[in-house]
């Protein structure tokens, strides 16, 4: 037999493709941010006047405070809301679970202003509610400020802790408590020396998840924030400012950001390090059954909780059907704020759907080659992948957005104003969904499956298409809804990179929200809400269960 | 690689050999597989046998082109296969999990290589029913695997490894997922099979019974290393070291300090440092030995012997087994034929045990070099 020449393999060359686009759309934008923040426009070469300015004057470094503030105790309030409803749900015969269950994944999964807004639009200067109580003296303590943002932000992002923390609740072994209680330990020690610590590292992902999304998200405390500012709207206006923005001060407060995100995912690995218990859940923990008022007593907190968390969405559903004139609300239901949209606003509808779809496609594409080279193709540029793929998800859009842009708004690529950048922000950016929920789908298949069939003479690349696509792709789906569900929704990196072209749906309700146009902004809102939960949906339908929202 | 589209399953087809040339495998430091050479011949059903850890696996997923051999050349007759990427080799494989695929019905499974090998389609079927056939799984042709049983699935296999009719087979422990008794009789039937199909067979396990019980020939391997290859009673009867006699079967290791004496066939000395015996050497030697005994070829002696306690009898049905624990506090084990005996020791009987000289296997202590004849 002739020894044949080593044809270039399939999954080297991928791994090459992979590793440049990596390069190109994540490594060298983030580097611009990095090299942009030691510069200014008025000094030559590079300088540490920006960190100095940041960190001596009051203005800039008070956001920072702000912004550990409230997400901090964002994320205190969420654990004390999270963690006794998944101790509830989990172990206790709670009325309607399976509805609940939804809502409070649907409450997670909203636009992440929406609560906001919905806030404003009932407790605001001239909301319903706060116009209806001073009519018969009640004075509402304000929304805005500090308060209101810790409130929205807890509503919103408690969720996280509930689906981590029944997570593994339920995946505790029975006999593992019963083995406690055998050894003769009250049921109080018991919580507080088995099942606590077999969970805390679910919690303190919760927890580390919470407060890495409260420190990034920039609409909740752009719409309530008023004079108490944060790190991303501090980013946004240095950036965007009309007075000239300041491109490389923004840069150094999105590399403090990044900073204090990894500081935290550091500290969180810290605490959890060696900490990881492999549970092989063979007797799920039975659920108690109650009757009567105790029951009742143990659903009531729940429902009182997914009430008041899903009330925003429901708030913002009946608005958009409330008769309007001009910006004001007047009494009487109607169309007229959907008609407004159709005739002023379908360009963001359309933009907003073509360019997930088209980020979709990529991110599926590019998900499940990145996925396989990770779990399949070990090694160290595996590794490098691994780590690279998954650093957006600790990085805030706004920051996204900036070193899209400092990135690419000077030669040799220049993709400033058009439509790709916003798609490639999203493919960045959501991508990680996809990768891991693919990953975790390979991670339990069995890779001789792939093997037997390259044995019997199918090359590695037909396989991967033939075999392994096939079989991963529930773990894709599943990804890929939820990386399209992001996208729908996505503000904060949007908010830097359109242009009145590329606008988005996310984008057009809050332009039109500061503009008071709080009609079109609802019925904007339902369309993304209603699209959101039917996709969610979809998502639960294909997963089975088997693929976690977060 | 040479796929021979002649008469599928024909019986007594000529095979291939395969030389495994100085081959090694290294994960960093570490050899998995170390300077290993063996040779497989055409039709000869052989297996690799080692505690987990010994690089068994390795070493048949180098043949089969999962891992990269390192060092060294594996040749299939004249053709060296180190450069052949793992789906142009023709060999065929069975996984110990089976690596069914999920997504496709039984038939497709089997037909699957087919496709890929570029049989022409109407051929397919015939070859595929005769397949299932000779796995007697035909009424399952159309299902789904998902919900069969670990023999079912295995069958399958089979018949989707030997339908491409393969130069070589081989097969990682592919009986380890089965219950006991179908793996009895599963075993009987991969040996009818490779039998019949006259194919090359490489196998892999760490059951040494199930190595006995099918194998031509066995390459017991440790550390990377090969320990022994023989046929199945020369591994048995003639461990060349201790390490198999010790895995092999169950040994007492006896150790003796021996005296050179002019007829190495009369070597005297004093087992156990008080029982004195006389041993046949092949050659004169001198110093400590190592003794191995199995415990069938030890027997109860009224009043001579290594003297002991009974702490342990167990009652098996064919043969009783007693854990005798010597002066020393060593234990070894005897068998007693219940063909032979109806008497049961108690647990505390003091008993002698003795051994036939020339049964028993001897190794220098120190370099597990065999002395016995």
């Amino acid at each position: 037999m002739l020894k044949e020449r080593r044809a270039p393999d399939f999954w080297s060359v991928s791994r090459l493709l992979i590793l440049c686009i990596v390069l190109i759309f994540l490594v060298y934008p983030f580097s611009s941010l990095i090299y942009q923040s030691f510069f200014t426009p008025k000094t030559k070469g590079p300088t540490m006047a920006n960190y100095k300015d940041f960190f001596s004057l009051p203005y800039y470094y008070t956001t920072l405070f702000h912004s550990l503030n409230v997400s901090l105790i964002a994320m205190l309030t969420s654990l004390v809301l999270g963690l006794p409803l998944a101790y509830l749900m989990t172990r206790y015969n709670v009325w309607g679970r399976n509805v609940l269950h939804v809502l409070i994944i649907m409450s997670l999964m909203s636009p992440p202003f929406i609560g906001a807004y919905s806030w404003i639009l009932l407790f605001g200067r001239s909301g319903f509610l706060t116009k209806l109580l001073s009519k018969i003296g009640v004075v509402v303590p304000t929304i805005y400020g500090k308060g209101g943002i810790i409130m929205v932000f807890t509503l919103m992002l408690y969720p996280y802790i509930y689906l981590y923390v029944s997570g593994a609740m339920s995946n505790i072994d029975k006999s593992l408590e019963e083995a406690a209680e055998n050894l003769g330990s009250s049921k109080f020690r018991r919580i507080m020396t088995v099942t606590l610590p077999v969970i805390l590292p679910s919690i303190a992902s919760g927890a580390v998840v919470v407060f890495m999304t409260a420190l990034a998200d920039f609409g909740t405390p752009m719409l309530l924030g008023e004079g108490y500012k944060v790190l991303p709207v501090m980013i946004y206006e240095e950036y965007m400012s009309e007075m000239g923005g300041n491109a490389n001060l923004a840069s150094s407060i999105s590399v403090i950001v990044v900073a204090c995100s990894s500081l935290v995912l550091f500290l969180q690995k810290l605490l959890v390090a060696n900490r990881n218990y492999v549970m092989t859940s063979m007797r799920p923990p039975e659920v108690i059954k109650l009757k009567g008022w105790r029951r009742f007593l143990a659903t009531l907190p729940v429902i009182l909780v997914v009430f008041v968390s899903i009330m925003p969405q429901v708030v913002v559903i009946i608005t958009s059907f409330i008769k309007t004139r001009g910006p004001i609300f007047v009494k009487g239901f109607s169309l007229n704020s959907y008609q407004s949209i159709l005739s002023r606003l379908s360009q963001p509808i359309r933009n907003t759907f073509v360019y997930s779809l088209v980020a979709i496609v990529l991110i599926v594409i590019l998900g499940m080659v990145i996925s396989y080279l990770i779990v399949r193709k070990k090694g160290k540029i595996g590794t490098l992948l691994d780590y690279l793929v998954m650093f957006p998800y600790v990085i805030p859009g706004s920051v996204l957005g900036i070193s899209l842009l400092v990135a690419f708004n000077h030669k040799p690529i220049i993709l400033t104003g058009t439509a790709l950048i916003i798609i490639i922000s999203f493919v960045i950016r959501k991508m990680p969904f996809t990768v891991r929920s693919s990953s975790a789908f390979l991670l339990q298949m069995d890779p001789s499956v792939e093997e037997a069939s390259i044995n019997l003479g199918v090359s590695p690349m037909r396989t991967f298409f033939k075999i392994t696509a096939r079989l991963m792709a529930p773990g894709v789906i599943s990804g890929a809804v939820l990386s399209w569900i992001t996208c729908i929704n996505e503000l904060s990196s949007s908010i830097m990179l359109y242009t009145g072209k590329t606008a988005t749906i996310s984008v057009t309700i809050y332009t039109e929200v500061v503009r008071n146009s709080y009609g079109t902004a609802a019925a904007l809102a339902s369309i993304l809400s209603i699209t959101t939960a039917i996709s969610l949906l979809i998502f639960m339908k294909i997963s089975k269960g088997k693929v976690s929202v977060v | 690689m040479a796929f021979h589209g002649g008469a599928f399953l024909k019986e007594g087809i000529m095979h291939q050999n395969v030389t495994i040339t100085d081959v090694v495998k290294r994960y960093g430091d570490f050899a998995a597989v170390d300077h290993i050479s063996l040779t497989v011949k055409p039709g000869e059903f052989f297996t690799l046998l080692g505690p987990s850890g010994c690089g068994k696996t390795t070493l048949l997923r180098m043949i089969a082109g999962f891992n990269k051999i390192d060092e060294g050349k594996i040749s299939f007759d004249d053709t060296v296969i180190n450069d052949i990427p793992a789906f142009k080799r023709g060999i065929g494989m069975v996984f110990q999990n089976y690596a069914i695929f999920p997504h496709l019905t039984v038939y497709d499974n089997v037909a699957y290589g087919l496709k890929a090998h570029k049989i022409p389609k109407e051929e397919i079927p015939d070859k595929v029913e005769r397949a299932l056939d000779l796995m007697q799984i035909k009424d399952l042709k159309d299902r789904k695997p998902a919900e069969m049983s670990g023999g079912q699935q295995q069958r399958i296999a089979l018949a989707r490894a030997i339908v491409i009719e393969p130069d070589v087979l081989l097969m990682d422990e592919p009986l380890s997922n089965l219950d006991a008794k179908l793996r009895i009789t599963m075993r009987w039937e991969i040996k009818k099979l490779q039998r019949r199909l006259g194919i090359t067979t490489i196998y892999v396990t760490h059951d040494q019974q199930e190595a006995l019980a099918i194998s031509d020939r066995i390459a017991v391997m440790k550390g990377g290393h090969l320990m022994q290859i023989g046929t199945p009673k020369d591994i048995y009867m003639k461990p060349e070291n201790p390490f198999v006699a010790g895995f092999i079967g169950i040994s007492n290791f006896l150790s003796c300090m021996v005296e050179k004496s002019p007829d190495p066939k009369q070597t005297k000395g004093i087992l156990e440092e008080k029982f004195p015996v006389t041993l046949p050497l092949k050659k004169p030697f001198e110093g400590k030995v190592l003794v191995s005994v199995r415990p069938e070829q030890c027997y109860f002696h009224g009043h001579e012997g290594l003297n002991g306690t009974i702490s342990l009898a167990t009652f098996l049905g064919d043969f009783i087994s007693y854990e005798v624990t010597l002066g020393d506090g060593k234990v070894i084990q005897v068998n007693e034929y219940t063909k032979e005996t109806h008497e049961l020791r108690k647990v505390d009987d003091k008993v002698y045990v003795q051994f036939i000289p020339e049964a028993v296997t001897i190794y220098d202590a120190a370099s597990g070099e065999v002395l016995s004849c």
